[in-house]
């Protein structure tokens, strides 16, 4: 006979291998523009990215005596080293991308006990690991479309060849840079800065986080799938909009518009496959709100006042530790009872 | 109307549409019959008929006893073979205390009375038949009605409801199809017996046929008809009266406690046809259904029905079935006997096949907060659950473990698999144990203190009356010695 079951017995047709494919397929028409934006390294820095991934997590479990199967089926460890590799420079060392992407599955999510457990990002814990400890090869960003031969981008990747001819700079670190120099808002986003390349992704930026347009259809995609909710990324848009619009309307030429934050840096892929992670962010709506609104507001701070030029990955790794809190005291109201747990009082009428 | 809002909810697969057009069929006449003594929330009937005994259908086999109680009738004409147990309707499949019926085949009924216009009884005497009766909540609480007639005279609201949010069931959709007049007679009848102000039947918009029935069968009358959403678990007692009225029950209390008293429409029913013609509750509608069935169907059936005799009416088994399940999908308990009995409280008999069933491993929690978006009473699913895992029952109780409706919302759209209501009941299940432990502490402890208290009495009595004997031994001793001495003086 069959071992007693609980009910409910029936299950809606959905399970975490599904939701993690879905992400996947949202994620796909960014990553496969940034493939076109940055040619043959861009693919290799992927692939490296998501085999060391696999391998890791895969020897990780079997030192832990756990199934390796389940665990790597579940697609969370390939999400992980996918997000990371978007997040790095296009034409970054391939141990680069291995050393992240060991770092993100093994000490950002095994060591804490595997999915579900992490407190942080894995993928944002991974990408401040490397920015602290690799500067160099984290800011050195190249212009979009030179499309290096398949040689070329073998070389690039693994062997690290120079590419001084093939350097540029970010808005964001250029803009940082200018005013160091005493150069004015107005006059460094001159030639850098143009709306409609900005929209479409034709950008100086990481891999997969340039395109605006792509990352925001993935978003919505996911958002009518209900695989996550308009809270958190909604909340994380407004948290540097609103700042940025305020402070550019008081001092335009040291302060960017907001337009000019919700473009640039990593700001459109984290509002909508990193702050949406449901294992580092509250868990009511109310809470993701709050959770994406700091988010959004750390990052102009840092942005804008902070030594990096860019601050969504630190902006997310501080509201992750700050998830409990929220989860402590934001808590929906239960049926019957008002919002302190009293039971509502009694009402003939 | 206006409706009101609800939190959470789910849209499971309905899956009625495999027994809805089915009208409700009789059974062949069981040649024997299981009918438990407690088919009801409360203490088990006591019987008053003996084994041997000859029995009429409709004939009380077991009167309620205790506050909460309801009695159990004979379904048909037989003879009492044995008073036994019986395996139950349950997952355990443990016997439970229950009367064998063979049935002599005529289906004898005793003498009953026909009111032509029952209301000229007065209210206390609707909920005195009705407990006679013994009519419990056919959606599947199985609380004695007149129970809560009695508890609820004068509320403001009598919702019946007529939701039947659970998948798969039609049994409530074919009855307000097939039998609307007569519900909505016994809707009055319960209106009147506790002097509802409003009456408010609402159904779910995915049995337009039935909202017709009723709707006819309530014009000129006080009965109100509402098409409600279709939503698991808009049929829930809790959801029902919050998108009718707006208001919600009091955590731990009643329904009346905000005026309201809700019944299933199958209750109203049992309670017009007890009323006007003096039946007893002894068959309820029950829908046979799931993808391993070959035809499913809704049947009328006697209470005590071996579940074996009703899958046979439903033509047997079209494919192995996966899971055997009493009751809806969402709610309903799974059983592997099919020996068992249909009791007042069954609504379906499910045959579900694995597909159906959508089992799966569960994985570890992702906390998507999916389940915290389903559930309908604003709980944190998976909160409680990590409580529950770790032992923390207190930590569990903290977040709401005790409002839980045991819905299956949470389950039902986990996408990790976690039986998360297992856990809730798991726990609620422990929670019991240890509160009826401390209790049996506590008495313990109560007894072992009267009994000191008894010894050290009896100790103190004891030594009382020691005392009390020597000085009198004393007392007479000196007398006999004075009485010497004063002799001896004398004798001087």
């Amino acid at each position: 006979m069959n071992p007693i079951a609980h009910s409910p017995h029936a299950h809606a047709p959905i399970s975490i291998g599904k939701v993690m494919g879905t992400v996947l397929l949202a994620l796909t028409p960014a990553t496969l523009f940034g493939f076109w934006l940055y040619g043959w390294p861009a693919v290799n820095l992927w692939a490296v990215s998501l085999i060391a991934a696999i391998v890791g997590e895969a020897v990780v479990l079997r030192l832990q005596d756990r199934a390796v199967k389940p665990a790597l089926m579940d697609g969370s460890g390939i999400l992980t080293a996918w997000l990371l590799a978007l997040s790095l420079p296009p034409y970054a060392p391939w141990w680069i991308a291995v050393l992240g992407s060991l770092f993100a599955v093994i000490i950002g999510k095994q060591i804490f006990g595997g999915l579900g457990q992490n407190v942080f990002n894995p993928a944002m814990a991974a990408r401040v690991m490397l920015l602290i400890s690799f500067p160099l090869e984290m800011t050195t960003w190249v212009a979009p479309l030179q499309s290096p031969g398949l040689l070329d981008s073998l070389r690039i990747t693994f062997m690290s060849q120079p590419i001084d001819g093939m350097a540029s700079a970010s808005l964001l670190g250029h803009v940082k840079t200018e005013f160091t120099r005493g150069i004015g808002l107005e006059q460094a986003l001159i030639g850098h800065y143009v709306p409609m390349d900005m929209l479409w992704g034709s950008r100086v930026g990481s891999l997969g986080e340039t395109t605006a347009v792509l990352l925001l259809l993935g978003g919505l995609f996911l958002i009518a799938k209900r695989i996550f909710t308009w809270h958190a990324p909604v909340a994380m848009l407004i948290g540097v909009a609103v700042p940025a619009l305020v402070f550019n309307m008081i001092d335009g030429n040291h302060y960017a518009g907001p337009m000019v934050h919700l473009l640039s840096g990593g700001l459109m892929l984290a509002a909508f496959f990193i702050v949406t992670d449901p294992v580092t962010s509250p868990n009511t709506a109310l809470g993701q709100f709050i959770f994406g609104l700091g988010c959004g507001l750390l990052t102009w701070i840092i942005r804008t006042w902070g030594g990096y030029p860019e601050g969504v990955a630190f902006a997310v790794l501080l509201m992750n530790a700050a998830t409990p809190i929220i989860d402590q005291y934001v808590k929906p109201r239960i049926y019957g009872r008002d919002r302190k747990g009293a039971a509502l009082p009694a009402n003939k009428g | 109307m206006k409706l009101f809002d609800l939190r959470g909810g789910v849209h499971p697969e309905g899956r009625k549409d495999l027994s809805a057009e089915c009208p409700i069929r009789s059974v062949p006449l069981p040649k024997t019959l299981y009918v438990p003594l407690q088919q009801h929330i409360g203490a088990p009937a006591a019987p008053v008929v003996q084994v041997g005994d000859h029995v009429l259908k409709g004939q009380l086999l077991a009167h309620a006893q205790g506050a909460v109680s309801a009695p159990v009738h004979a379904p048909t004409s037989g003879v009492i073979t044995a008073l036994g147990d019986h395996a139950a309707p349950h997952p355990s499949g443990l016997p439970v205390p229950t009367f064998t019926l063979e049935s002599d085949g005529e289906d004898k009924w005793i003498a009953t009375e026909t009111l032509d216009d029952p209301f000229t009884l007065s209210p206390e005497d609707i909920a005195a038949r009705v407990a006679a009766a013994g009519i419990v909540g056919l959606g599947g609480a199985t609380f004695p009605s007149a129970l809560k007639l009695n508890l609820s005279r004068g509320v403001r609201t009598l919702i019946v409801n007529g939701g039947e949010c659970e998948p798969y069931l039609t049994c409530d959709d074919r009855i307000m199809r097939e039998r609307a007049v007569q519900i909505v007679e016994g809707i009055r009848l319960i209106a009147y017996a506790v002097a509802a102000q409003e009456v408010l039947v609402g159904i779910e918009d995915n049995k337009p046929e039935a909202i017709a029935a009723m709707q006819a069968a309530a014009r000129g009358s006080a009965v109100q008809v509402i098409a409600m959403p279709s939503m698991y678990p808009m049929g829930s007692e809790k959801q029902i009266v919050q998108v009718l009225t707006g208001k919600e029950i009091p955590a731990g209390g009643r329904p009346a406690d905000i005026g309201v008293l809700v019944h299933n429409v199958a209750t109203a029913y049992a309670v017009q046809q007890a009323i006007r013609y003096g039946r007893p509750l002894i068959s309820r509608i029950v829908t046979l259904s799931g993808g391993a069935l070959k035809t499913p169907c809704n049947v009328e059936t006697l209470v005590g029905t071996p579940v074996e005799e009703l899958i046979a009416v439903a033509g047997g088994y079209a494919q192995p079935a996966a899971r055997m399940v009493l009751g809806g999908p969402m709610m309903g308990q799974q059983f592997a006997n099919t020996g068992v009995p249909v009791m007042k409280g069954t609504s379906g008999v499910l045959a579900l096949t694995s597909k159906e069933i959508g089992q799966a491993e569960p994985s570890p929690c992702i906390r998507c907060s999916t389940c915290v978006r389903a559930c309908p009473v604003g709980l944190l699913p998976l909160e409680m659950a990590a409580h529950i895992r770790a032992s923390d029952l207190t930590g569990a109780v903290d977040l709401g473990l005790k409002d839980c409706i045991a819905c299956g919302s949470c389950s039902y759209v986990c996408p990790a698999h976690i039986p998360l209501v297992h856990f809730f009941n798991y726990a609620k299940g422990d929670l019991a144990a240890q509160e009826r432990a401390k209790l049996k502490q506590e008495a313990t402890k109560k007894l072992a203190e009267a009994r000191t208290e008894r010894i050290a009495r009896i100790e103190r009595e004891r030594a009382e009356a020691m005392a009390k004997r020597k000085a009198a031994r004393e007392a007479k001793e000196r007398a006999a010695k004075e009485a010497a001495a004063q002799a001896a003086k004398e004798a001087a």
